[in-house]
């Protein structure tokens, strides 16, 4: 039967649209209104000092865009504006200094695309498949172009004295968020960014300066970034010792676990995302990323990790970037056990979550990057599960 | 090469900033406070969200217990437990507590919290105060408890550069189902959304912050008024009054006694209190009183995680002191 959509004269196609002036900063159209962060209310106290996730299951390409991408803060998300911002750099330097934000743009800037995935990402699946979905399990990252000034710029004029082995960064909001960062890294490719895909940075993610700490934990990409203190060592802040470390089976803690390793995720089909379709030709889409480096490749397997497959990475792999991989199959209409699995540059596999349980026991909380399993069943629902 | 962009930092400015403070103690501010005096404090200022004896309320942390838990299921970790160092503390309360009011204590206070915080884990006797000069004298049980990052040995195994692609297991078994725990946040329909909108829209618009007639000619005691700014206090970390205030963890209490329930503009109340509102709740004497007696028990689901007010006394004081606020 000929289909109406085509043979007669729809509205849209008679009628007129919008003027330019509808909306001078775009929204997306109502119809994607689903397409939300979402919190857990279960998992903290309020909603300040609190978590949402990223809707990775309904995004493709690897740019997360500002207004969906996953937020946590400590204290809520401050307002301060430019003409209230100051960068203060002392401790062991030349000379201390303070920044305005007229100031950092004065500076030669970098743009890079990075990752931050917060080190909790998947926490809530430790002790078993727990959440619905890619968004829950996985979405506590983001991956954007960030514009801004290397932090060894800002260093190097305030000039740093040998006797500086640490930077100690903060924020300027209630809970500063304070952590201790290796000399050597803050040399190296940290960045302080003001603006993120093209845009000022949103207030959730650190208006007008944030900390960019490319393969580290989100904790440590300080937000509202208002000072920097050379130090000698570490200042042990609550977010580097009771916080962000890594309890193992023996009672002991792993602290300054800051590299995220490599991890990657089926975003589609998933239980947010079913098949509709039926039989026939699928795209199996997901994300890889890793904190040591590029993304080399990942594998699919649609039994449950038997045998696997490699997948088509969309674009090769950049440093500490996401990176979009497709399998196109020919589905059959059978039961899967949808994995799948990243390899990184420094030869690092994603393990499965019974590998990481043997080293690290049972009450981790942060740091889990095991293998994913949806189960997609006959009529194309997937459920998150474990497998044997 | 240097560009000479910036300005050099004032001692007073970095004095003002320069808060943090290192495991050796560096960085902090003279002064002492004892255990007496931070059971006080910590009543008045810290008990809300963490419970009198630094036993945690609802999901707000515990400070104190689970001492010998850390190689079991569930660990319980409290400054006591698991903290390594007592700088941690101290920074910590200094610059970020009370959550909502950071940055609003002395030296002394701080001092004083912390000592009653270490007492609350038994690490202390009641007597003890904690000072600048002591203060290193302290090591907390879990000092040793860490180690540096040891991935890239301890998990050596997972760097293989020959990853399995056929044939790597015989059998696979379903072991676990999230379906079964049934914890995912349901996802509302995008219809329900909008009607709740609109219904939203239709509640604003009714009359709503008419105060019965009665109640709006009360003269105010100025001695009532007083007590209840003191008793204030408590509600303070979350709740802001007067010109300019915002909501923060809870909503702007300006006008609030008479007002009709959850009508803070941008304020996200809990399902129990936007149900409570749908109903036609006022805020009036009686129903104030009893939501401050005991919050929970007056509304199952309400996010103010405040125990309540114990005496009468002070719940009518708090009354008269919110009808003496107004944002004007």
């Amino acid at each position: 039967t000929p289909d109406p959509l085509i043979t007669e004269v729809q509205d849209w196609a008679s009628g007129l649209g919008d003027g330019v002036d509808a909306t001078p900063y775009g929204l997306p159209i109502e119809y994607e209104a689903d397409v939300v962060r979402r919190n857990v209310e279960w998992l903290t106290a309020d909603t300040i000092s609190s978590i949402n996730f990223t809707p990775i299951h309904a995004l493709d390409g690897t740019i997360t865009p500002q207004g969906c991408a996953f937020e946590r803060h400590h204290s809520g998300a401050i307002e301060l504006r430019k003409e209230g911002y100051r960068l203060m750099i002392n401790g062991l330097v030349d000379t201390p200094l303070v920044f305005t934000y007229a100031d950092l743009e004065r500076f030669p800037r970098e743009n890079r695309v990075y990752f931050c995935e917060c080190a909790a990402n998947s926490g809530m699946e430790w002790a078993g498949a727990q959440l619905n979905g890619a968004q829950f399990t996985h979405g506590m990252i983001h991956n954007m172009e960030y514009s801004g000034v290397s932090l060894r710029t800002l260093l190097e004029e305030a000039g740093v004295n040998p006797a500086g082995k640490w930077v100690y960064v903060e924020g300027a909001d209630a809970s500063s968020n304070g952590r201790s960062i290796p000399l050597e890294k803050a040399m190296d490719d940290v960045l302080v960014a003001f603006k993120a895909n093209g845009e000022a940075l949103r207030k959730e993610h650190g208006y007008p300066v944030r900390l960019v700490v490319p393969g580290w934990e989100g904790n440590m990409w300080i937000k509202w970034l208002r000072r920097i203190e050379v130090t000698e060592g570490p200042i042990e802040s609550r977010e580097e010792t009771s916080k962000y470390t890594d309890t193992l089976a023996d009672g002991t803690s792993r602290k300054w676990t800051w590299e995220m390793d490599a991890k990657s995720v089926v975003t589609s089909p998933s239980p947010q995302s079913p098949i509709k379709h039926g039989v026939g030709p699928l795209v199996i889409s997901g994300l890889a990323w890793s904190g040591r480096g590029a993304i080399t490749g990942v594998d699919v397997s649609v039994d449950g990790g038997k045998s696997w497959t490699e997948a088509r990475l969309a674009a090769p792999g950049t440093d500490k970037a996401l990176t979009r991989f497709y399998l196109d199959i020919n589905w059959d209409g059978s039961e899967m056990l949808l994995q799948s699995r990243a390899r990184d540059a420094s030869g690092y596999v994603q393990p499965t979550k019974a590998q990481l349980r043997e080293v690290r026991g049972l009450n981790s909380i942060y740091h889990n990057n095991a293998i994913q399993t949806w189960w997609v069943k006959t009529d194309g629902e997937a459920e998150n599960v474990e497998v044997s | 090469e240097k560009l000479g962009l910036g300005r050099p930092a004032l001692p007073v400015e970095i004095a003002a900033w320069d808060l943090d403070v290192a495991p050796d103690g560096t960085g902090l501010p003279e002064g002492s406070g004892d255990v007496f005096t931070g059971e006080e404090i910590f009543a008045e200022k810290c008990a809300v969200c963490h419970g009198d004896f630094a036993e945690g309320v609802g999901n707000w942390p515990k400070l104190a217990g689970g001492q010998g838990t850390l190689d079991h299921d569930d660990p319980l970790k409290t400054v006591g437990s698991y903290w390594p160092y007592l700088s941690t503390t101290w920074d910590y309360v200094n610059r970020s507590m009370p959550f909502g009011d950071a940055q609003s204590l002395t030296p002394d206070e701080v001092y004083a919290i912390v000592a009653y915080i270490l007492y609350s884990n038994d690490l202390v006797e009641d007597d003890f105060e904690l000072s600048k000069a002591t203060f290193t004298d302290v090591e907390l049980p879990n000092t040793d408890g860490f180690i540096i990052d040891d991935r890239l040995e301890a998990e050596a195994h997972f760097w293989t550069d020959e990853p399995c692609m056929a044939n790597c297991k015989d059998s696979v078994e379903i072991t676990m189902r999230a379906r079964v725990l049934d914890i995912t946040p349901e996802v509302e329909v995008t219809k329900a959304t909008a009607a709740e909108a609109e219904a939203d829209m239709e509640r604003a618009e009714e009359p709503a912050a008419i105060a019965p007639a009665e109640e709006a000619v009360v003269v105010l005691d100025a001695e009532l008024v007083s007590k209840g700014e003191k008793t204030f206090k408590k509600c303070k970390s979350c709740h802001q009054v007067g010109e300019g205030a915002k909501s923060k963890t809870g909503p702007v209490l300006n006008n609030i006694i008479g007002a009709s329930a959850g009508n803070v503009e941008g304020f996200r109340y809990s399902k129990a209190m936007k149900a409570a509102a749908a109903d036609g709740l006022i805020w009036n004497e009686t129903e104030m009183a009893a939501f401050l007696a005991k919050p929970k028990k007056y509304m199952k689901g309400t996010k103010m995680s405040f125990a309540g007010l114990k005496k009468d006394a002070e719940i009518d004081a708090v009354i008269a002191y919110l009808r003496s606020v107004s944002g004007r």
